[in-house]
């Protein structure tokens, strides 16, 4: 027994030894030395992200082009990563946190692990896409939009506001994908200008009265095959499908509710570097290219159609100018991710 | 003691989910658990299971007679192309059925799709029994008087019932984890709604709470599947060959049976390579010509040939002790790791996030953790035939290499670990595929930076992109067939004894 478990251990520990060796082999990033300070060509930083993937990307290739720092991406959503940055704590590998809406990132700046977004991010954006207190700086910007079916809708039956939807006359009609972070930016809005109750009467009426989706993207799909009349989802992801093919938006208007309705909210994606970044310059480097002029010329001429909010790079001219929206005056320090969640568990949408 | 750390990682899930529970409070925890949207979800996946369990028992049973036991025309053809859906990833399935039809959504199409991915579970046991079975127990039958359908119904059917319980246990827990399809198909089960809570908050406390109630679930279900398969005994006793089982005659039912055959041949294998292949067809060269599609590849290999390779040298000591020791530690282990195995990789995964971040940083997001991970999912694909292969390889034939002057490691290699080579290479050839369609724990534990076939699948095709997801299906099932093919002729040979 004991000479054969001598044989076992040796296979227990070349067992270990080669997963060991994996681990170490294929973590990158993991350990890229102490010229991090310096923000050289030889950094690597992390960067968690909960932006559209492919916009990312080509920020990060550019910008790698540019100075020769590597960027590590993972994806992931807003609220998602945001929980999992508060948790990670001290320890986070992330550098960089980049959101599609702001609530995370408020979610993260109130647990304290924000770091300085680097002077230059900040001269970048104009103080109405960035918080009063400097810990983020807004990276792109995206509106709210009803997205209906145009042949079983008429444009005078489009509801006024988007608090609307909770009447029964809306029954089975609309839908939107509640377990994203869009759509719950969408309501942190709404809570924020109508108030708990109010909100919680509307999820609850939206339990009963909406279909919901994976994504906007089945969503809009959903619509146009008229499948729902009508779905809550960000302008860009119409202009997105029309910029291909249009076979998922070719049915599909868009509808904005304007008016500083809560349905009219535009919402802004943040950037921060953290706090426990141990790549400060590079990080704030990166930043300040995301909000530069070359980062932003990405949003005005890339497949995104998201609005650019810094260096002053104007939004593709496709886009109803930003100006014109009449979005309702919202603070994004005060939306409050959390309280969402907790209402939409409460309603049953989660 | 490699066994009994295999053991102690495997209580880790379990473990996680009665801390959590007890973390939340009592108050909060009964909160979260009672309520309409538990009770939604909770009858989501008990119709989901009540439905398709015995869908795919008909399916499978039906068609394993049809083929092993019934003078079919081309059975042999039959026989594997019966078994041939199982290469099809279920999410990939409904991926080819919810791109052409968008409007596929809730529990009968949730039914649809899961009942043609998993009857092949309930198949391959029961055509490799059927195929086994002494037929001198059906003919006395015969000869007492009784007709063939109550031959069938009373005496072939018990036959089955350890096979076939098996299956239908793989057919629900499948059912119980399984993400990507029902998440394609708008239908809400335990494991897609764990999946939002934890988009929305991590790992925040509903979520955690929706994972115990699954715990529970797959509890249930073990228990059940233990209860349902009794304890007669259906072995062959005394001696004399076996005789070849005899084949009914079809006559009149020929043709339903082959249209019947053509007919699930068609919506289980035929649709989705033939939407893929229309994909395939409109993306054109282009889709393929992403540095994305090789990188995912190569990350896939990788981490399917290291989680064969720790799972298969994980298996070893717990085998060798069930083989050679068998007693109450070897019992306890192997129950320990069944109930951990029949966690869906979503609970395994969150438990593991939160372990390792809060407990162990230093494996937090590595690919070591994920590894342990898939050691821990998958095991059970290892053991079962590492320890008919150790079974075969008699300690006397290492006793005498160590009489004849062998060490005992040397004895050990050249002689017990060769013998069982043949059975650790299938084991291990399972188990790469499984981490090969993996799709929940490696979202979740995956290092930075990392993409595989499957979640590289899902971010195109959750994202509507049908071409870009294309090529990645292709290469799931092109990658799983041989493996496919395996496993059905293991069935045949475990079925066995």
């Amino acid at each position: 027994m004991k000479i054969r478990s001598q044989a076992l251990a040796g296979i227990a520990i070349a067992a270990v030894a080669a997963l060991g060796l994996s681990a170490c082999g294929s973590s990158p990033g993991s350990s890229s030395g102490s010229a991090g300070a310096t923000g050289g060509p030889t950094d690597t930083i992390t960067v968690y992200n909960a932006q559209h993937q492919e916009l990312t990307q080509a920020w990060v290739d550019a910008f790698t082009k540019q100075t020769g720092i590597k960027v590590n991406m993972r994806n992931g959503d807003d609220t998602e990563m945001a929980q999992q940055i508060i948790q990670e704590g001290k320890n986070s590998p992330a550098d960089v946190f980049l959101t599609e809406n702001s609530p995370a990132m408020s979610a993260v700046e109130n647990a304290g692990l924000l770091g300085d977004p680097g002077s230059q991010a900040i001269a970048n954006v104009p103080q109405a896409y960035r918080p009063s207190t400097g810990k983020w700086v807004g990276i792109a910007a995206r509106s709210t939009v009803l997205a209906y079916n145009k042949t079983k809708v008429k444009a005078s039956d489009l509801p006024k506001s988007i608090m609307d939807l909770a009447d029964a006359s809306w029954k089975g009609r609309w839908g939107a994908a509640p377990s994203g972070a869009d759509f719950q930016a969408i309501v942190s809005a709404m809570l924020q200008l109508k108030g708990e109750s109010a909100t919680l009467d509307w999820l609850k009426a939206m339990k009963g009265n909406a279909k919901t989706y994976q994504g906007n993207t089945t969503a809009m799909k959903a619509v146009n095959s008229g499948e729902i009349d009508a779905a809550v989802i960000y302008h860009y992801y119409w202009f997105g499908d029309q910029a291909k093919t249009g076979e998922n938006s070719n049915n599909v208007g868009l509808y904005y509710f304007k008016n500083q309705d809560p349905g009219a909210f535009v919402s802004v994606s943040g950037g921060a570097v953290l706090a426990s970044s141990k790549h400060q310059t590079a990080a704030q480097k990166f930043l300040a290219f995301v909000t530069g002029a070359d980062g932003q010329k990405v949003l005005q001429t890339g497949s995104s159609f998201e609005y650019p909010v810094g260096s002053g790079v104007a939004a593709n001219p496709k886009l109803t100018p930003l100006q014109e929206l009449q979005a309702p005056a919202v603070d994004p320090a005060k939306l409050n991710s959390q309280q969402v969640t907790d209402l939409m568990t409460q309603a049953g949408l989660l | 003691m490699l066994s009994i750390l295999i053991g102690a990682l495997s209580l880790v899930p379990l473990g996680f989910v009665v801390a959590m529970t007890i973390a939340t409070g009592w108050d909060t925890a009964i909160a979260l658990i009672v309520r309409p949207r538990v009770l939604e979800l909770l009858g989501n996946t008990i119709w989901l299971v009540v439905i398709t369990v015995p869908l795919c028992l008909v399916i499978g049973v039906g068609g394993a007679w049809l083929v092993e036991r019934t003078r079919l025309r081309a059975h042999r053809t039959w026989a594997v192309l019966l078994a041939a859906p199982l290469a099809i990833p279920a999410f990939v399935n409904a991926y080819a059925w919810v791109s052409v039809v968008p409007s596929m959504a809730g529990l009968g199409w949730g039914v649809f799709i899961a009942t043609l991915s998993y009857y092949p579970l309930v198949y391959i046991p029961a055509a490799a029994t059927l195929a086994r079975l002494d037929p001198a127990l059906e003919q006395s039958a015969a000869s007492l008087g009784l007709g063939p359908w109550k031959v069938f119904f009373r005496v072939v059917l018990p036959q089955l019932r350890i096979a076939v319980t098996g299956g239908a246990l793989l057919v629900g827990l499948h059912l119980l984890s399984e993400y990507g399809a029902f998440a394609m198909m708008r239908f809400s089960t335990f494991t897609t709604a764990i999946m939002e809570q934890y988009r929305s908050t991590f790992n925040g406390a509903a979520g955690n709470m929706l994972a115990s109630v699954l715990v529970a679930l797959c509890l249930v279900m073990l228990v059940f599947e233990a209860r349902a398969r009794g304890n007669a005994r259906y072995a062959k006793l005394g001696s004399g060959a076996q005789a070849a089982p005899t084949r009914a005659r079809l006559g009149a039912w020929e043709l339903p049976a082959q249209l019947g055959l053509l007919g699930l041949a068609i919506i289980a294998l035929g649709v989705p390579l033939a939407v893929i292949g229309r994909w395939l067809l409109d993306g054109g060269a282009q889709i393929w010509e992403t540095a994305d599609l090789a990188s995912a590849l190569g990350q896939s290999l990788w981490l399917g040939l290291l989680g064969a390779l720790a799972t298969t040298a994980a298996a070893f000591p717990l085998s060798w002790l069930a083989v050679r020791y068998p007693g109450w530690l070897s019992k306890s282990l192997e129950l320990a790791n069944y109930v951990t195995s029949s966690m869906p990789g979503i609970v395994l995964a969150l438990a593991f996030v939160t372990v390792a971040l809060h407990a162990i940083p230093d494996i937090y997001q590595s690919t070591l953790l994920l590894v342990i991970a898939y050691v821990l999912l998958f095991l059970p694909r290892a053991l079962v035939s590492l320890r008919a292969g150790l079974a075969q390889a008699p300690k006397e034939l290492e006793e005498a290499a160590r009489a004849l002057g062998r060490r005992p490691a040397a004895a050990f290699f050249r002689v017990t670990l060769r013998l069982a080579a043949p059975a650790a290479a299938g084991g291990a050839a399972l188990v790469f595929l499984a981490v090969l369609n993996e799709l929940t724990a490696t979202l979740l534990l995956a290092p930075t930076g990392t993409s595989t076939l499957a979640t590289q699948f899902w971010n195109l095709s959750s994202g509507i992109d049908y071409t870009g997801a294309a090529p990645y299906a292709l290469l799931m099932i092109l990658l799983s067939a041989p493996m496919t093919y395996l496993l059905f002729q293991q069935s045949k040979k475990a079925a066995g004894q």
